[in-house]
C-alpha cells in the first residue's frame, strides 16, 4: 500500500499559535459559506439593478417573490414541491462533478426515467401497491443511470466530452420520450396531450403526513445525505476525489478509475431517473411531455451554488425552488414576462462562477496568513 | 413536368436544399467557434446567443421595417456576449466551460424576457436568390432558393483558412491557442487576443440567429434553436478547427436536420420524432467516431480545455 502524503508544506510552525484552534477551524470553514453567501447577495443586487432599467420597482419584485416562494405555509409547501426533483436533479451534476466531469444533461435521465417507471406501472397493473412503486423506482433509476452512466463510459474509453454528449444525449432522450408516448405506449384516451396510460390511483405516491408535499422531497433529502457519506466517509468517495483532482495519479496508485467513472455518473443518472419517476408517480400520474419541465436544467445552478457539495444542494434547491415557484406570482402582479426567473437564474449562475476567483484571497478565512504576519 | 411528378426524387432533392437552408446558422455559429477555439478558449455559451440573436435580429427588424439593421443589431448582441465571455474568463479559476454553460442559459432567459412582445407581429424576411429559376421544377426551384447569408457563409469559411495560415492576425489567434507561454514570450497578452476572438465568435454566431429568426424558420418563437449552437460546438471539433471541414460538416447536419421533414413531405409519418433526433445521433456517432483515449486529436489547440 502507497503511502498517501498529505498537508504538503503546511507552513505551521507549532507552540507560535497564538489563535485557539476553534477560531481557525471556523475562519476555514468560514470561506466556503461567507463567498457564496456574498455571491447570492450581488447577483440579486444586479438583478435589481436589471428590474429597475426595465422600469419596475425591485423592492416590489422581491417582495412578490418573498409571498410566492417563502411567505406562507401554502406558498412553501409548493416551493418544497419544486425543490424535491431539483434534489436529485442537482446530483445528477454534483456527483459526476466530483470526479472532475461537468455533466448537464440530467433533463434527459428525468425524461427516460418517468417513462420507463410509467410503463413498468402500468405493465404490473394488479400487483400489490409496494411491490409496483418498488419496482417504478428501480426501472426509473435502471433508465437514467444506463443514460447517464453511457455518458461516463464514453467520457472515460473513448476521450468523448461528458458536457455536449450529455446535452446531446437529453435531446436525443425527449425525442425519445416523444417517439414512445406518441406511438407504442400511448393511452388512446389522451387526446389533447399524449400520454402514456394513467396509473391506477393505489400506485400513486402520496403527500407526506401534515402536508401538501409529497414523499419526493423526503427520497430527495435522504439521496444527498446519502451521497454526502459517499463522497465524504467512504474509500469509493475518497478514491473519486483523488481522480477528480488528477487522474494519473489516481491510475498509478491503482485506482479502478474507469469503474468510479461509470459508477459515480450511473448513480448520478439514477438519481435523475428517480426524480423523472417520483414526478410521475407523485405529480402527474402518467408520461408526458411535461416531465421535460426544466428541472434538469435548473439542478445544474443548483449544484453549482451548492459547490456540487450534497448537503449544500438541499438548502440551495429549497431555495430555488422558492424562486421558480414565485414566478407565476410575479407574471401576474407585476406584468413582467414569465422568464423574468429565468433572467435571475442566469444572472446568479454567472456571479458564483465569477465568485470561485475569490477563494484564497482574504486574509480572514486563512489562518495561516495570520501567523506569517506577526 | 407535374409537381408530383417525381415521386420519390423529391426526398434527396428536399435534403439537397433542406441542407443549404439548416446548414446556415451552423455555418455561422461554427465558424465564430473555430475562431474562439482556435484561442484556446470554448465558448458552450454560443446556444444562448444564438436565441438572443434570433430574438434581436427579429426585434430591430420589426421596429425598423429592416432585416439588414435587424442582422447588424444580431451581430452587436453576440459580439457583447462573447466579450463578456471573453473578459470573464480571464479571472484566476473561473472556468470556461461553466460560465459557457450560465451564458447558455442566461442568453436564452434574457431572450424570452424581451422577446415576449415580439412572438406576434411578423418582421421582413432576409431576401434569398433563386439560383434555381432555370428550372421548370418547382421542388428544384425551391431548393435552390438560396439565402445571401449562406454564400457570405461559403465565403467566410474559405477566407477563414486561408487567413488563419497567411496573415499575421491567424498566427497570432493560433500561437495563443497552441501556447500561452510562447504567445507572452513573443510580447503577446493572451487574455486580450481571446478577449477579441470569443468576441468575433459571438458575433458571428449572432448572425446565425438572425437567419434563423429573419429567413428560415423565419419567425420569432421561444423553441427556435434547439441545440443548435451546441451542435456547431461539437462540429468545430469534428471538423478539426478547420474552417472549411467546418463548412462541410455544417452541410453533413443540415441534411441531417432536413432528414424528418423530407420524409414527411412524401408521406412518411412513422417515426417522426426519431428523424427529428436525428442529428443529435450524428453528432454523437461522429464525436464518439473521432475521439480516443490514447491520442490527442490531430490540429487541437494546445490550450484547450475540452481536448486536454
Amino acid at each position: 500500500m502507497a503511502e498517501i502524503v498529505t498537508e504538503v508544506g503546511m507552513p505551521v510552525t507549532f507552540g507560535a499559535r497564538s489563535h485557539p484552534a476553534a477560531l481557525e477551524w471556523m475562519a476555514r470553514r468560514a470561506e466556503a459559506f461567507v463567498i457564496p453567501l456574498a455571491a447570492l447577495v450581488v447577483g440579486m443586487a444586479l438583478f435589481s439593478l436589471f428590474i429597475l432599467a426595465v422600469g419596475k420597482s425591485p423592492v416590489q419584485l422581491y417582495e412578490t417573490m418573498w409571498r410566492g416562494g417563502f411567505g406562507s405555509w401554502f406558498s412553501m409547501q409548493n416551493s418544497l414541491s419544486r425543490a424535491a426533483p431539483l434534489l436529485l436533479a442537482a446530483l445528477c451534476v454534483a456527483l459526476p462533478a466530483r470526479l472532475g466531469l461537468v455533466v448537464i444533461g440530467g433533463e434527459g435521465a428525468i425524461v427516460l426515467g418517468g417513462v420507463a417507471a410509467a410503463a413498468a406501472g402500468t405493465a404490473l397493473d394488479g400487483v400489490p401497491s409496494f411491490i409496483v412503486i418498488l419496482v417504478m423506482g428501480v426501472a426509473g433509476m435502471a433508465a437514467g443511470g444506463i443514460w447517464i452512466g453511457a455518458v461516463g463510459a464514453l467520457r472515460h474509453y473513448r476521450a468523448v466530452n461528458e458536457t455536449i454528449s450529455s446535452l446531446l444525449m437529453a435531446y436525443i432522450a425527449i425525442a425519445l420520450m416523444n417517439q414512445l408516448v406518441e406511438g407504442p405506449l400511448r393511452d388512446p384516451a389522451s387526446l389533447n396531450k399524449p400520454s402514456t396510460q394513467p396509473l391506477a390511483d393505489i400506485y400513486r405516491i402520496g403527500d407526506m403526513p401534515g402536508m401538501e408535499v409529497h414523499w419526493g422531497l423526503a427520497v430527495g433529502v435522504v439521496a444527498c445525505v446519502v451521497s454526502w457519506v459517499l463522497i465524504e466517509k467512504t474509500r469509493w468517495g475518497f478514491a473519486a476525489r483523488i481522480a477528480g483532482g488528477n487522474v494519473r495519479a489516481a491510475q498509478v496508485q491503482g485506482l479502478a478509475v474507469g469503474s468510479l467513472i461509470v459508477g459515480f455518473t450511473g448513480l448520478a443518472g439514477g438519481f435523475a431517473g428517480l426524480a423523472g419517476m417520483l414526478e410521475v408517480a407523485a405529480v402527474q400520474g402518467s408520461a408526458n411531455a411535461s416531465l421535460a419541465a426544466g428541472y434538469g436544467y435548473t439542478g445544474i445552478l443548483v449544484a453549482f451554488l451548492a459547490r456540487h457539495n450534497p448537503l449544500a444542494i438541499i438548502p440551495v434547491a429549497f431555495l430555488l425552488g422558492g424562486i421558480d415557484a414565485s414566478g407565476g406570482l410575479i407574471q401576474r402582479r407585476m406584468d413582467l414576462p414569465d422568464a423574468t426567473v429565468l433572467v435571475l437564474q442566469g444572472m446568479l449562475f454567472i456571479v458564483i462562477l465569477f465568485s470561485e476567483t475569490f477563494y484564497g484571497r482574504f486574509k480572514a478565512f486563512n489562518p495561516d496568513l495570520w501567523q506569517r504576519s506577526n | 413536368m407535374d409537381a408530383s411528378g417525381i415521386g420519390l426524387w423529391g426526398v434527396p432533392l428536399a435534403i439537397l436544399g433542406g441542407a443549404i437552408r439548416v446548414s446556415t446558422p451552423f455555418i455561422f455559429v461554427s465558424l465564430g467557434e473555430a475562431i474562439t477555439e482556435r484561442s484556446g478558449r470554448i465558448n458552450l455559451g454560443l446556444e444562448g446567443t444564438l436565441v438572443f440573436g434570433a430574438m434581436a435580429a427579429y426585434a430591430v427588424a420589426v421596429i425598423t421595417g429592416s432585416p439588414w439593421l435587424g442582422l447588424v443589431a444580431a451581430a452587436f448582441a453576440g459580439l457583447c456576449f462573447g466579450l463578456f465571455h471573453g473578459w470573464i474568463c480571464k479571472f484566476a479559476r473561473v472556468n470556461d466551460i461553466a460560465i459557457g454553460i450560465a451564458l447558455m442559459q442566461f442568453g436564452s432567459g434574457l431572450a424570452f424576457f424581451f422577446g415576449k412582445p415580439f412572438i406576434q407581429p411578423s418582421a421582413p424576411d432576409l431576401p434569398a436568390i433563386p439560383l434555381g429559376a432555370w428550372s421548370d421544377i418547382p421542388q428544384v426551384q425551391a431548393a435552390l432558393d438560396v439565402n445571401v447569408l449562406f454564400l457570405i457563409g461559403a465565403a467566410l469559411a474559405v477566407f477563414l483558412w486561408w487567413a488563419f495560415r497567411n496573415t499575421r492576425a491567424g498566427l497570432i489567434v493560433r500561437v495563443v491557442g497552441d501556447s500561452s507561454d510562447a504567445a507572452r514570450a513573443m510580447g503577446l497578452n493572451p487574455n486580450t487576443v481571446r478577449l477579441i476572438a470569443t468576441g468575433v465568435g459571438g458575433a458571428l454566431a449572432g448572425i446565425g440567429g438572425a437567419y434563423l429568426s429573419l429567413y428560415y424558420p423565419g419567425s420569432w418563437t421561444e423553441r427556435i434553436s434547439s441545440g443548435q449552437g451546441l451542435m456547431a460546438v461539437a462540429l468545430v471539433i469534428f471538423a478539426r478547427w478547420n474552417p472549411l471541414g467546418c463548412f462541410a460538416a455544417a452541410l453533413l447536419f443540415g441534411g441531417a436536420g432536413a432528414l424528418g421533414p423530407a420524409l414527411q413531405s412524401v408521406g412518411v409519418t412513422q417515426g417522426y420524432y426519431l428523424f427529428y433526433a436525428a442529428p443529435y445521433i450524428l453528432t454523437l456517432v461522429i464525436m464518439i467516431a473521432t475521439s480516443s483515449p490514447s491520442r490527442s486529436l490531430a490540429g487541437a489547440p494546445g490550450e484547450l480545455s475540452i481536448t486536454k
